[in-house]
């Protein structure tokens, strides 16, 4: 125990797995487009397969931004939690071993914001 | 016949003698407890004091003196309030949008006042000492009186604008909120000498001019001379918390050379959470006031850098050195505002308050106050959302966002050496992962994760169906937010169509 306390200080994690109905939290940010202010946090099923985020998660998160609808997705390039990493789109978010809170970071080549510019 | 004695005139007793009196023993020895039974908070944080009775009080003020000067100060801030009320004093503020300040300032920090309260009342309960206890006591005392003030004098404007109808149940569940009542919480669960140090030295001492500068002469620039009052009614109590802090961590070094080390990883942990607390200041510095006093990056440079320098050079005799990350501190001094603005920008369909895109003639300001990054990144950004909102489209972000474990706030911070990039951190901790918005919050999760493993995230209470419901009416129902009137753009709220009226009102009657 680190904590300096006056007794036992042992609590369970207050975002425990279980806590989500069987969602896990899942948080992506989409680089160089920081008009989006920071990462989000979406609750997802661990069966889902990953197609359906690109198809039907994500384009409600970020959609309204211009450059969005020209992403060429053979082109992006991913994070999962600091380590490069290559989807398999048809595998499931827990057999692309993306677990609970996991961070996805995605890069989407020549599309660096509106004019360019990394924060917008 | 005897001759009857001189009549004696009974001498005055001196301000020292009078308060050698109030504090007489009150600093007593228990006879049938163990001392460390009565007092069982005063060890287990390894600090080691050998001698309370070197305490110095400054102030040695006694209870007397205490009870004249508040009630002096409260009729004379009463009477202030009467009049502001009588004379429709809101109608002189600069603009609208400068109420949305004390929105923030009335949930975020008027609770944390009343937290200070009990915090001071419990330490000086667990103190040995006498001086120290006495100057505890009179500090709950005061910070108690702060939450009342605070909420009286506001509470005029409560009659007239939206937001400000329920700041004690919303600093409970508002999810911008858990960044000030977080901050709190850990100050409180932490032993007497850490919270005295958290709030005491690193807060009142180190930080306060960052807050009560922009809040009070805020007020004064912009016309609500109630709230300066308020201010100046303060401003003596708070002189003598801020001779508490420095006496606090003192007196700690001066008492064991052990110490040291323990009173610099808190001075550490308590500059970051105070630092990432103010960014709620920075925000409303550069964006809310709409007259201006001086930028973020210029308040952050006169009173911590400036000031931070002289103080900690002063405390290098001890062995103490500047906070840890104060370097990073003042790499975010020219973005910080910016970062923060976007975040409520994006959110403000889940806030208590407004906000608004900045005029041309605020961003001209904005340009020259931060000439190296506010045309670069930031005003781009306004430009797009200035059109999205001409086309009926005004941004808000549709997805709830990521948060740092450790101040709560959501993770929108950029890296140290990059505007571009945000800054992101992450710790596993029992198998679990953690995030954090920078290496600052990262290192107060790690040397003490049981602690921060349970923070209430609003965002994944949200998700565990903890706040109401699933879609935003429900969660805002749930902070008492009245939907469409307190929350979304100042353009176009209710309180923008009522300032307006009253403005072309006051146009009106003038012909």
């Amino acid at each position: 125990m680190t904590v300096a306390a006056i007794g036992r200080y042992e609590f369970k994690s207050r975002d425990r797995l279980e806590y989500f109905h069987g969602n896990q939290v899942v948080y992506f940010h989409w680089e160089e487009h920081l008009m989006f202010c920071a990462g989000l946090a979406l609750p997802l099923p661990p069966t889902m397969p990953f197609r359906a985020i690109l198809s039907d998660v994500l384009p409600g998160c970020y959609g309204t931004h211009p450059d969005w609808a020209r992403i060429d997705w053979g082109k992006v390039t991913w994070m999962l939690d600091s380590r490069p990493f290559k989807p398999v789109l048809d595998a499931s978010l827990a057999d692309n071993h993306i677990g609970h809170k996991s961070l996805l970071r995605f890069w989407t080549p020549g599309l660096q914001g509106i004019d360019g510019i990394p924060t917008c | 016949m005897n001759a009857m004695p001189p009549l004696q005139k009974q001498r005055k007793l001196s301000l020292k003698e009078r308060y050698a009196h109030l504090t007489r023993g009150l600093g007593w020895e228990t006879t049938y407890q163990p001392m460390d039974k009565v007092f069982p908070y005063i060890s287990y944080e390894g600090i080691k004091i050998h001698d309370w009775d070197a305490w110095e009080d400054p102030f040695r003020l006694t209870m007397d003196a205490y009870w004249k000067y508040q009630a002096e100060k409260e009729r004379k801030l009463y009477a202030v309030i009467e009049s502001f009320a009588q004379n429709n004093g809101h109608l002189n503020v600069t603009d609208a949008r400068y109420i949305n300040a004390l929105k923030l300032f009335l949930t975020g920090v008027s609770p944390l006042e009343y937290s200070a309260h009990r915090g001071y009342a419990h330490v000086g309960r667990h103190f040995v000492g006498a001086g120290p206890r006495i100057a505890c006591q009179m500090q709950a005392i005061d910070e108690l009186r702060h939450a009342q003030t605070q909420i009286h004098t506001m509470s005029h404007y409560n009659k007239f604008f939206d937001g400000l109808h329920d700041a004690r149940h919303m600093h409970d569940r508002v999810w911008y909120l858990s960044v000030p009542k977080s901050f709190f919480e850990d100050a409180c669960s932490a032993g007497p000498f850490e919270f005295l140090t958290a709030i005491s030295f690193s807060f009142e001492y180190v930080l306060t001019n960052l807050l009560f500068v922009p809040f009070m002469s805020g007020a004064a620039y912009n016309g609500d001379m109630a709230t300066v009052t308020f201010g100046f009614s303060a401003q003596s109590d708070e002189a003598r918390h801020m001779t508490l802090g420095l006496e606090i961590i003192k007196f700690m070094l001066e008492q064991d050379e052990g110490n040291v080390p323990i009173v610099q990883k808190w001075i550490d942990k308590w500059f970051w959470r105070g630092y990432r607390l103010l960014g709620l200041v920075s925000m409303m510095m550069d964006y809310m006031l709409p007259k201006r006093i001086m930028s973020w990056a210029e308040a952050w440079e006169m009173y911590f850098e400036q000031a931070g320098d002289a103080l900690f050079e002063d405390l290098s005799r001890y062995g103490i050195r500047k906070p840890k990350y104060h370097e990073v501190a003042s790499k975010e001094k020219h973005r910080l505002s910016h970062e923060v603005w976007s975040i409520f920008y994006n959110y403000t369909h889940a806030a208590a308050f407004h906000t608004w895109l900045p005029s041309e003639e605020e961003m001209k300001w904005l340009s020259a106050k931060y000439p190296d990054t506010f045309d670069k990144h930031y005003r781009p950004r306004f430009k797009c959302w200035s059109e999205m909102q001409a086309e009926g489209k005004r941004f808000y972000n549709p997805t709830l966002p990521q948060l740092c474990v450790t101040c709560q706030i959501p993770m929108g911070f950029t890296e140290p050496d990059d505007p571009t990039t945000i800054c992101f951190r992450s710790t596993e901790y029992k198998g679990e992962r953690f995030h954090f918005c920078s290496d600052g919050c990262k290192d107060i999760f790690c040397d003490e994760p049981e602690k921060y493993v349970q923070s209430w995230l609003p965002v994944h209470q949200i998700y565990q169906g903890n706040c109401g419901g699933a879609e935003v009416k429900d969660v805002l129902a749930w902070y008492h937010l009245n939907f469409g009137v307190d929350n979304f753009d100042y353009e176009g709220s209710p309180d923008q169509k009522l300032w307006d009226e009253w403005q072309a009102q006051k146009a009106s009657n003038a012909v």
